[in-house]
This record gives C-alpha cells, structure tokens and sequence, in this order.
C-alpha cells in the first residue's frame, strides 16, 4: 500500500533521513521504533508531504507522491496524527473535527462526525468545548477523530502515547487496534516499543536515520540487542 | 451637546480605523507578518473611486465597488509577488519587504496621479440628520461609516465562526502544518486573507475621503499607521480587538483634538498606546504570548 524507497530527507544541511526504505502492506499495523532524534517523526513529515525526500520514491497504492504538497496528500486516503496532538487550541472539539474533514463532501461530514464520535464518546460530550480545555488523553482522542474525519485508508500515528498515563496509554492503543481490525492500516511511530510492538505485525528499528533491524514485531520484542537498546533490558 | 457631537465624530473616525486594523489584523494572524503597504492600498481605493465617479461618471455604488475588485486583486498581487517568496526568510525582511511596497505604491501613485491633492466627493452626500431641534446634527457620511463598520463586523464574525474557509483561517492562524495535514491549501488561505484586507482597505479608503475629502498619494500612511496602532492597542491578531481599538483611538484623538491640543493630538494617541502596552503588552483584548514580532 505504502512503499518507501531510499529517501534521504535533509534539514538545511543535515542528513536526517540517510537512505530509508520500508513497507505498509493493506491491513497491517507496522511500527518505526527508536530513539529521540532517529528520524521517525522526519520519516511521517515528508510521507505526508511536509517534507520532501530528496531522492528516492513514495508511492501510496502505486502512485508517486514524493513532492506533491501536504495538502493534497490527505485527499488519497493517508492522514496523520502528529506528534504532540497539534489540535487547534482556540478552535472547539467539533470544528476541529470538521477542519479534519476539509477535503470531504460537505454531505459527508455529519456521517463522518458520527462516527468519530462513536468511537469517542468523550469528544461527543466535549463537543462545543474549546480543545484548549480538554486533557492531555482527550487531546489525543481529538487529534486521532480529526484525523479519522478524512476516512484513511492509512493513518499514521506519530507517538500518540506521548505524556500519558499509562492507562491512557492502554486506552488509545486498543483504540488503535479496534481501528485495524476496522480495516485501517496503521503506521505507528513510537518510542515506547513496548506498548508499539505488542500491537504491531512489523516493526523497524531505526537508528539516526537509517534502518538497522526490521522483522516481525514477535521477533522483535525477543531480540536480544533491541530488548537492551529500547525494552529496558 | 458639543460633547455628544465629539464623541459621535470619534467614533466615526474610530469606525474607519476599525476597518483599516481589520487588514492589519487578520494579516498578522494568519501570515504572522505586519503587511505595512496596508495603508497604501486604502489611498489607491479612494483613487479608484474618485476616478470612476470623476471621470466616468459611475454612480458611488458602482464606483466603490470598482475600488474594492481593484484593491482586492492588488492586495493579491502585492501578497504574490512580494511576500510569498519570504514564506521561509526571518520576519525582519519580511517587514522591510512591506515597507518597500509601501512606498512603491506611494511612488507609483505620484507618477500615475501628479502630488496634487484631488478634492474627493463624498459617496453618500452632503446632508445630515438633525436631532434636539437642530442642537446635533450627524452627516450621512458618519452614520454610514459606523453602520458599514457595524456590518463589517459582523459578517466578520460570522464568517470566520460558521464557513469553512472562515475556520480554515483560524486553524491556519494557529498551526500551518496541522493545517497542511488537514488538507487546507495555507497559500489559498493566505490569499483569501489579503483579498479580504484589501477590498476592506478600499471601503476604508472612500469613506475616510467622503468625511475628509483631501486626496493624496501619502493620504493613506497616517490612517494607516493609526489603524495599524489601533490593531495593537486593541491585541494584534483578534478582530473583536480590532474593532475596539479602533473605536478608542477614534474617540481619544477627537477628544484631544477638541479639548487638549490640536498639535498635540497624535502625541496624545500614542501616548496613551504606549501606557496600554506597558500595562498590557498583548493589548486589551488580545492573547498573553511569548512570540517575537
């Protein structure tokens, strides 16, 4: 569905992304894991458009899109939820669920909202609420509905555990997986490769900004070098 | 009465720089840039107007509706050429870029329409309302400037609250890459923005030339400046504010006018600009932030 082929990804004149390939086949839950500063969040910018690779190619369903602008991205079906939530914070739950749904038929939208807020009731509660106000959870909730307003096909999700108490942190992964199982592929960066590896199919482990183990997440969370580096020991 | 008659002339003035600190307003908020040219396309609108209903003898309507296409293409334009390619550059160029085109637009208008001050005709007339028996007599020109203010506002208001470019806006004001993932085209936004400073610059422009009809090249820098003042005392970047602050420096500068000084009355308004800032550096209405201008 995705395919990533050698991209190299500069930030003026450092190298942040040295030649990087990988896959995310239709159905999967596939993990980039790694340390603060690897390039994984780097990697979802320039697959989201924000950033462009200077080399290589991006092909989402066989179609380049390596250099076409952010904004066009999301119409194909691939959405993102930054890292650090990034929700409009001056703007209420329910306009930011429609900014989600910006490039949608306007007869689209309340059928959207539905069910986004479905699957998040606590946003449907909150919904005239500005998303300043909200927690830190309901925060991430709001920027995983928002993302899921544009109907992906493939949603990545950059450290959606950041800051969050561990139950939190249960409660959006299995969120994650119910959305898998709905039929959305999922790219998962994360720093916490526990949590990110005990619901993945795949996992990468990066290293600044090259790939240097990719396996099956099974295989992973019993690797003897990655359980020293990122599962604390 | 004579109190009553200042205070409806300020808020009139006060009405006109509510409309300039709109442009400035919704710029900043959007492209985080001070667009200083702003004033200048406030002088070309009335230029447009003057010579539609002068020398083509359209009707004020039409000839005010000419100012705002022109000056909404031009603010376009002027955003295209000049600013977009210093998306990325530090915000000082930017700020230098402004002031450049603001004086290119100054320049370019003495070469098209010579120093000479035109005299402009007001676009709604001459006559006033008289009440209390003729004590308070209020000009057509200042009841439609406040009501065009009012109305301004409003479909402000409800523009960047209910449409979907309106909110395109305010998510742009507050993070252009979410934005981006969203799938909101920000240079659209952007140009959307200036159109819209613009056409308001020229309704700004025919109605500060209707209630002070002396019409130069240079006529729009000090409106332009006090609006732009008025933006910041009122907090850069909200449009309630905007019209706040308008309203107050109206009312300040014909107060000072009318019982401190004639002289002294600009140095009174920024005087009182200053003591703002100081007591409240985001201005009255606006946001507490740490952000660099």
């Amino acid at each position: 569905m995705l395919k990533v082929n050698d991209i190299n990804v500069y930030y003026g004149s450092i190298h942040a992304i040295k030649g990087i390939s990988f896959e995310v086949k239709q159905g999967e839950i596939v993990t980039l894991i790694g340390a603060n500063g690897a390039g994984k969040s780097t990697i979802l910018n320039t697959v989201s458009g924000l950033l462009t690779s200077r080399t290589g190619s991006i092909t989402f369903h066989d179609k380049p899109i390596n250099g076409v602008a952010a904004h066009r991205i999301v119409a194909n079906g691939l959405a993102q939820v930054p890292e650090g939530r990034r929700v409009f914070l001056q703007m209420t739950v329910e306009e930011n669920l429609e900014m989600g749904a910006f490039t949608r038929k306007v007869s689209e939208i309340d059928g959207a909202l539905e069910n986004v807020y479905e699957r998040f009731p606590r946003l449907k509660e909150r919904r005239k609420q500005i998303a300043g106000t909200l927690s830190g959870g309901e925060q991430q909730m709001l920027a995983m509905g928002r993302a899921l307003m544009s109907k992906p096909e493939l949603l990545m999700l950059d450290e959606p555990s950041m800051g969050l108490a561990p139950l939190l942190v249960e409660q959006i992964f299995d969120i994650i997986k119910e959305l898998n199982a709905a039929g959305t592929t999922i790219l998962l960066v994360e720093q916490n490769a526990q949590m990110a590896l005990s619901v993945a199919d795949r996992g990468y482990v990066l290293e600044t900004g090259k790939i240097v183990t990719a396996a099956n997440a099974s295989d992973l969370l019993n690797n003897d070098a990655v359980k020293k580096a990122y599962l604390g020991g | 009465m004579t109190f009553l008659t200042y205070l409806i002339k300020g808020i009139s003035l006060g009405s006109i720089y509510a409309i300039i600190a709109l442009g400035y307003t919704m710029v900043y908020g959007i492209a985080k840039m001070l667009n200083f040219a702003h004033g200048d396309v406030i002088m070309v609108g009335a230029y447009i107007c003057f010579y539609a209903m002068m020398s083509f003898g359209l009707p004020p309507v039409v000839a005010v509706i000419l100012a705002m296409i022109v000056c909404t293409v031009l603010g376009v334009v002027i955003e295209r050429l000049a600013y977009k390619p210093l998306r990325a550059a530090p915000s000082l160029a930017v700020l230098i870029t402004a002031i450049g085109v603001s004086y290119f637009l100054q320049n370019a208008a003495q070469l098209l329409w010579t120093t000479n001050p035109k005299v402009f005709t007001s676009v709604v007339g001459d006559g006033s309302v008289k009440f209390f028996g003729g004590q308070l007599s209020i000009s057509y020109v200042t009841i439609v400037t406040i009501a065009a203010c009012l109305i301004i506002m409003v479909a402000l208001v409800w523009f960047t609250s209910k449409t979907k470019m309106g909110k395109a806006m305010r998510a742009c004001s507050e993070d252009k890459g979410a934005a981006q993932l969203m799938g909101i085209n920000v240079n659209t936004t952007i140009s959307v923005t200036f159109a819209i400073g613009a056409a308001l610059a020229a309704i700004a422009g025919v109605l500060l030339c209707s209630a002070y009809p002396t019409l130069m090249p240079t006529t729009g820098s000090m409106p332009g400046i006090k609006a732009f003042t008025a933006a910041v005392f009122g907090g850069i970047g909200s449009i309630p504010g905007a019209l706040v602050g308008g309203i107050l420096l109206g009312i300040i500068e014909i107060f000072a006018n009318a019982y401190i000084s004639t002289e002294l009355s600009n140095a009174i308004v920024f005087a009182v600009l200053i003591i703002v800032l100081i007591v409240r550096p985001a201005g009255l209405l606006g946001k507490q932030t740490n952000e660099k201008v």
